[in-house]
């Protein structure tokens, strides 16, 4: 069952269209990743999916619910975690956890247990009590996700949740979203990291100038846009000589050698690599080092829209 | 509704721990009002031993009852001693000599000029070195005249000091034209006495300073980006905005209600009767409201929101005669002042205080509620700009 679908989503600020005819679907326990650069129409997007923002056009709804800016049954489905930090600095963290909670409705009596565990989900159990301003970047970021998590929303969107976070924090919020998703969460993750989408997304939308350039899983992506994987060989000898022999090999589509490499463009690197491995033995040719290049979302990314995702 | 409170209580709690609004609310209004009401003393601090002469040239039933019923009034009260002179010169002698503060001159054929529909003037001389005695002196007139309803009636007041013409000084008397014209004295032309009218003034002025604390933190809520939370919550917008108000006229309403208890127990001030002026102060919060929710829906930033209602507030407080009464100024300058809630409210309150029922706060509430209808409506129109994520 779909948790969140959207169709026909619009919205222009005067003359900018930031966002353009955008649809989409996320089922109950699935990671769906957001993928474009900065100004690409992410934020727009979600800020009309989680009604914050009204849309020119298109219909939102989450658990079969309507969602708008003027409707609220709805956004109790829904939790939020801006890309900003979204904390009131001279109030402790568990004050943040309560005052979101009683606006979401969380009942008085299960309010402070449901506090304290989501305290220990984003390891601030023992801070708590601190005003949020004595925390480091990472703890408040933390705790931003947790007041999206607080009343255990059906739909958990998170605007590009790791900008300017420390590694450490970074992968830590990387863990909890996937252990969201394993628990029937379904979320929708904006980012312009593509290890991250690759990491956390069971699909991903490609995203670029408002519209939705392609969709699918990482592999349906990929192919969709015919990539191939690349094979770097180190060679001691002729490269040239191991050129010539391989050249006659249907699985590889260009070859290209320098001085002491081979580059080689194939279909399936795993199962053409011990082919090319014997042809090289054969033709006297040592190779030194062998890597694989799979094609991944920011190669998609670039064939797609024709820039880098960080342009 | 459950919405907006649980936002004002978040709000209130944010206000009452940062401080600020206890500071600006309560202790520096009443640190002012203490402070003015120690440098400028009430009338029976000073008018002990103010001495002032009188002279009657035109021995009238209207100069009569003031000589021979209304100062002997205030004499017995302590507030003058006075002293008859045959005439305009010896008094003018006396107060140039020092030995009187001023002099009542009721010059010859005033009343017949009174009633023949002229303009007639009564002259107060006054020691240079004594302009307060002169200004009481006068204001014990003024008050007589006005029950008379002397319509008018025309005082002149000048100044004499050592060395000076007394004969020439007598002839600019009788050939003097009037100084201060009287008006219709009505109820709302009453004033407070220093100490109520200083405390009054700070809570009203500190008051447009205190409710821009809820007004103002929508603003804050989009700098710590807590706006879009909020909006993205099962609450509707009006929800937010509700409990934004409710901040601003707790706060409003609780610094009015503290300085009020705590000027009148501390240094004697007298507000009036308590219900009316709870109503001035609940009509009094609301208009600050208003204008200062006005204001913060065209700022952009808390810090631009600040400065501007530092503005306005410094402004209609100096307009609305919050640190000097306006009979003091220029009239024009009264009539300036009923563009500020500050005057209205300080009107109200001499009303009461000066003992009129409770319909007295009648028209200053419905002008104070008229300030918060026009401003609320007109930030409703920004309002969408202002809920923007």
């Amino acid at each position: 069952m779909n948790v969140l679908e959207c169709e026909g989503l619009a919205k222009a600020f005067d003359e900018l269209v930031a966002v353009d005819d955008v649809g989409f679907h996320i089922a109950a326990g699935e990671t769906y990743g957001l993928l474009g650069p900065n100004g690409a129409g992410k934020t727009t997007t979600i800020s009309m999916i989680s009604g914050i923002l009204e849309s020119d056009a298109g219909k939102v709804t989450v658990a079969g619910k309507e969602i708008t800016t003027r409707t609220t049954d709805g956004n109790a489905e829904i939790g939020y975690v801006p890309q900003d930090i979204a904390i009131y600095p001279d109030l402790t963290a568990r004050e943040n956890l309560r005052f979101f909670g009683k606006l979401y409705g969380i009942p008085k009596a299960s309010l402070g247990p449901r506090v304290d565990e989501v305290l220990e989900v984003i390891g601030l159990s023992d801070r708590g009590d601190d005003r949020t301003e004595e925390y480091s970047g990472g703890m408040k970021r933390r705790l931003n996700i947790g007041i999206g998590l607080l009343h255990e929303p059906s739909l958990l969107i998170l605007d590009e949740p790791t900008v300017g976070v420390d590694p450490q924090s970074r992968n830590s919020i990387l863990e909890s979203v996937e252990l969201l998703g394993q628990s029937g969460t379904a979320v929708l993750y904006t980012t312009h990291y593509m290890e991250e989408a690759e990491r956390l997304c069971d699909r991903v939308a490609i995203i670029d100038g408002g519209k939705i350039r392609a969709e699918g899983t990482r592999r349906e992506l990929v192919e969709l846009v015919g990539q191939r994987d690349t094979i770097n060989l180190g060679v001691i000898g002729s490269a040239y000589r191991l050129v010539e022999a391989l050249e006659s090999m249907p699985e590889i589509h260009k070859i290209t050698a320098a001085d002491a490499s081979v580059e080689i463009l194939v279909d399936g690197a795993s199962s053409v690599l011990p082919r090319i491995l014997e042809v090289a033995q054969q033709s006297e040719v040592g190779v030194s080092g062998v890597e694989v290049v799979e094609p991944n979302l920011e190669s998609v990314f670039l064939h797609l829209t024709g820039k880098a995702l960080r342009d | 509704m459950r919405a907006s409170m649980i936002i004002a209580l978040k709000d209130l709690s944010q206000r009452i721990r940062d401080k600020s609004a206890i500071l600006l609310g309560i202790v520096a209004p009443l640190g002012l009002a203490l402070i003015f009401a120690a440098i400028i003393p009430d009338a029976s601090d000073f008018t002990s031993d103010i001495q002032v002469g009188v002279v009657d040239d035109d021995r009238s039933a209207i100069s009569a009852p003031f000589i021979n019923d209304v100062l002997p009034s205030v004499e017995a009260d302590g507030l003058l001693t006075v002293e008859s002179y045959d005439s305009a010169e010896t008094a003018i002698a006396a107060v140039d000599a020092g030995t009187i503060s001023a002099a009542y001159i009721f010059p010859e054929g005033f009343s017949d000029s009174l009633q023949a529909g002229g303009e007639a003037t009564v002259e107060i001389v006054g020691n240079v070195d004594d302009s307060i005695a002169t200004q009481i002196a006068k204001a014990v007139l003024d008050s007589y005249l006005a029950e008379v309803d002397a319509v008018g009636v025309a005082v002149g007041a000048v100044m004499v000091s050592g060395g000076s013409d007394v004969a020439g000084i007598a002839q600019s008397v009788t050939a003097s034209t009037s100084a201060v014209v009287l008006a219709d004295v009505a109820a709302g032309n009453r004033e407070l006495d220093a100490t109520t009218f200083f405390s009054a003034g700070m809570a009203v002025f500190f008051l447009f300073f205190t409710v821009q604390f809820g007004v103002s933190s929508l603003l804050e809520e989009r700098h710590f980006g807590t706006l879009p939370r909020l909006l993205g919550a099962p609450i509707s917008r009006w929800s937010v905005i509700g409990g934004k108000a409710i901040t601003s006229f707790v706060l409003g309403l609780i610094s009015m209600i503290v300085l009020a208890v705590a000027t009148t127990f501390m240094i004697g001030a007298e507000w009036g009767n308590p219900l009316g002026v709870l109503i001035l102060m609940i009509c009094g919060v609301m208009s600050a409201l208003g204008i200062m929710a006005l204001v913060a829906v065209v700022a952009k930033t808390p810090e631009q929101a600040a400065n501007y209602q530092a503005i306005v507030a410094v402004a209609l407080g100096m307009l609305g005669g919050t640190f000097f009464p306006l009979s003091q100024g220029p009239r024009i300058l009264s009539l300036f002042s009923k563009l500020t809630p500050h005057a209205w409210f300080l009107q109200g309150l001499g009303d009461l205080s000066a003992g009129e029922s409770l319909k007295a706060v009648v028209t200053p509430a419905l002008a104070l509620l008229a300030f918060f209808v026009v401003t609320i409506g007109i930030a409703s129109i920004w309002r969408k700009e202002v809920l923007a994520p």
